[in-house]
């Protein structure tokens, strides 16, 4: 019962390492989900060879999304924006550790989504999400 | 773990529940599901299901055209259905009741014949804050078309429609009302007769959603003189794919069709057509028939059972559930206070987001709404993002309150 809501999440859900938002930063992107009211920012710095130096993210939500959001984001550091372009839905899974159905699998997205479109530009990402 | 089932408010609940075969089975192994979102949909009675088994096993046959014995007993079936609905909302004939898939297409059809005919640039139409998306949206898409203006009643902080505002916005003249007969987040049941009475002093027409009130409590078209009502079929123990306008004689007789195309003619000429008379006009291709058909067996379930004891007993889970839930720290319940709702409660809790409080009740077997509940501008009002929402039906019972107590106990050891 409640596999979503494993020690992990509810830790990284009520202290979050990545909470945060940098000023200046290179890249800066925030989106919503409306029909849940998610709300993600997220914040990055690049180091000189490119690769992500700090990121922080910031906004408000389920435990799933923000969970989420803290563990992607930290994941980005040290990552080159070629690599973040890379990442798909199974690592943003794999980083929480459970399985999602189709209505919370929006939740857990949503950072991803956001750290995207930053980097990416947000035409190209739809047909990357899909 | 759940309490024994009462019977509170002469229902006897062990013989309603038998009832519904859904309410037998269990969510996951060994926990057995406690539904409470009969607000959003109601589950179906044994008789229902086997209503619609029964007409497509022996009726089946399209309507009103074909000349032969099933053809014969279907448009039969379905008539009979338009009847029971007519009946159980007090309307003077069948004649003014018009089936449709829902409210929502019910809503439509109005704004869509009765708003396009009439609605001018400068003319208003008077909602209200706690309206469904169903009320809203099809307005606003046709006052982006026509260049209308919209005026809404606000909410009080309980929960109320401001009277007092509601009776100033008259004053700009609206053409139509359209408001709510019962929240479907705040459970609020606004006094449809009063307020109908005043907006036809003002010289508007009224449309009431009842979504959330047919199926709850005794709903008189004639005694409230409203002109437009619309509710729908699967909130009321009948299927999805079937729902209701009921709508004055002479207004439908008045408006343009809805929907082109089989049945909502007389007659077809080479660019030209003649309407069908009331209410066949508005119901072009052929409907839900056999879902009509379960629809006014549902119609005959509750009637049976008596709408007044449903909400006696809505009324009295509301206030055991109110009274439970304001014992659970971080609970804030939204509306009025029992005696003015009926049995629909939304919260907020903790500052947690509802969609992890319904998972971790979820998991109890638990069904809750998560969200804002097709009411956003509602929440906005109140400015809160979403809520958690509980809803109760004939076969609710206090034990399934105890559930959800115990399960929001676990929410907060969860997230502590």
């Amino acid at each position: 019962m409640d596999d979503l809501y494993r020690e992990q999440i509810i830790d990284r859900y009520k202290n979050p390492r990545m909470r945060g938002k940098l000023d200046p930063h290179d890249y800066s992107y925030q989106d919503d989900n409306p029909l849940c009211g998610d709300r993600i920012r997220v914040d990055l710095r690049l180091a000189e060879d490119g690769r992500v130096s700090e990121a922080a993210f910031s906004g408000e939500g389920c435990a799933i999304s923000q969970a989420s959001a803290d563990l992607l984001t930290e994941a980005v550091v040290g990552k080159s924006l070629d690599e973040i372009k890379a990442l798909d839905k199974q690592d943003v899974l794999d980083l929480l550790g459970i399985e999602l159905g189709p209505v919370r699998l929006k939740c857990a997205l949503l950072s991803l989504k956001v750290i995207k479109a930053g980097v990416y530009g947000v035409d190209e990402l739809e047909e990357d999400l899909a | 773990m759940m309490s024994a089932v009462r019977t509170i408010e002469d229902l006897d609940l062990d013989a309603i529940r038998a009832q519904f075969p859904i309410l037998q089975r269990e969510v996951h192994p060994g926990v057995p599901l406690v539904y409470l979102d009969s607000a959003a949909t109601s589950q179906k009675p044994q008789r229902v299901i086997d209503s619609l088994s029964h007409f497509l096993e022996t009726h089946n046959a399209n309507i009103h055209r074909g000349i032969h014995v099933l053809a014969e007993e279907a448009t039969q079936e379905y008539e009979a259905a338009r009847s029971k609905v007519a009946r159980l909302l007090g309307a003077a004939s069948a004649s003014e009741i018009v089936f449709t898939r829902n409210a929502t297409e019910a809503i439509n059809l109005v704004v869509a014949t009765w708003g396009r005919a009439h609605l001018r640039p400068g003319d208003r139409v008077l909602l209200t804050e706690m309206e469904h998306h169903a009320n809203l949206v099809p307005w606003y898409m046709l006052a982006d078309e026509i260049g209308f203006s919209l005026d809404f009643v606000p909410v009080t902080d309980d929960g109320q429609l401001d009277q007092g505002a509601y009776q100033r916005l008259l004053e700009k003249q609206p053409k139509m009302v359209a408001f709510s007969q019962m929240s479907n987040v705040l459970g609020t049941i606004n006094p449809v007769e009063e307020m109908t009475r005043r907006a036809h002093d003002a010289g508007a027409l009224v449309l009431v959603d009842a979504a959330q009130s047919v199926p709850h409590m005794p709903v008189d078209v004639v005694a409230l003189d409203v002109d437009f009502l619309a509710f729908s079929g699967h909130k009321m123990c009948g299927p999805t794919g079937i729902g209701a306008l009921y709508a004055r004689r002479d207004l439908l007789e008045s408006m343009p069709p809805y929907m082109g195309g089989g049945e909502m003619i007389k007659r077809v000429g080479l660019g030209t057509f003649v309407p069908n008379d009331v209410p066949h006009k508005f119901e072009a291709g052929t409907p839900a028939i056999a879902e009509a058909v379960a629809l006014g067996e549902a119609v005959d379930f509750l009637s049976e059972i008596g709408l007044d004891r449903v909400f006696a007993h809505d009324q009295a889970m509301i206030s055991y559930a109110m009274e439970r839930l304001e014992e659970v720290p971080g609970v804030r319940m939204l509306g009025p206070n029992p005696s003015q709702r009926g049995g629909v409660a939304a919260f907020t809790f903790d500052g947690l987001h509802p969609h992890d409080v319904a998972q971790i009740l979820d998991g109890r077997g638990i069904a809750v709404r998560a969200g804002h509940h097709c009411a956003m501008p509602l929440h906005e009002r109140y400015k809160i993002p979403a809520t958690t929402r509980a809803s109760f039906y004939l076969y609710s019972t206090p034990g399934e309150v105890d559930a959800l107590i115990e399960g929001l106990y676990q929410v907060k050891e969860t997230f502590g």
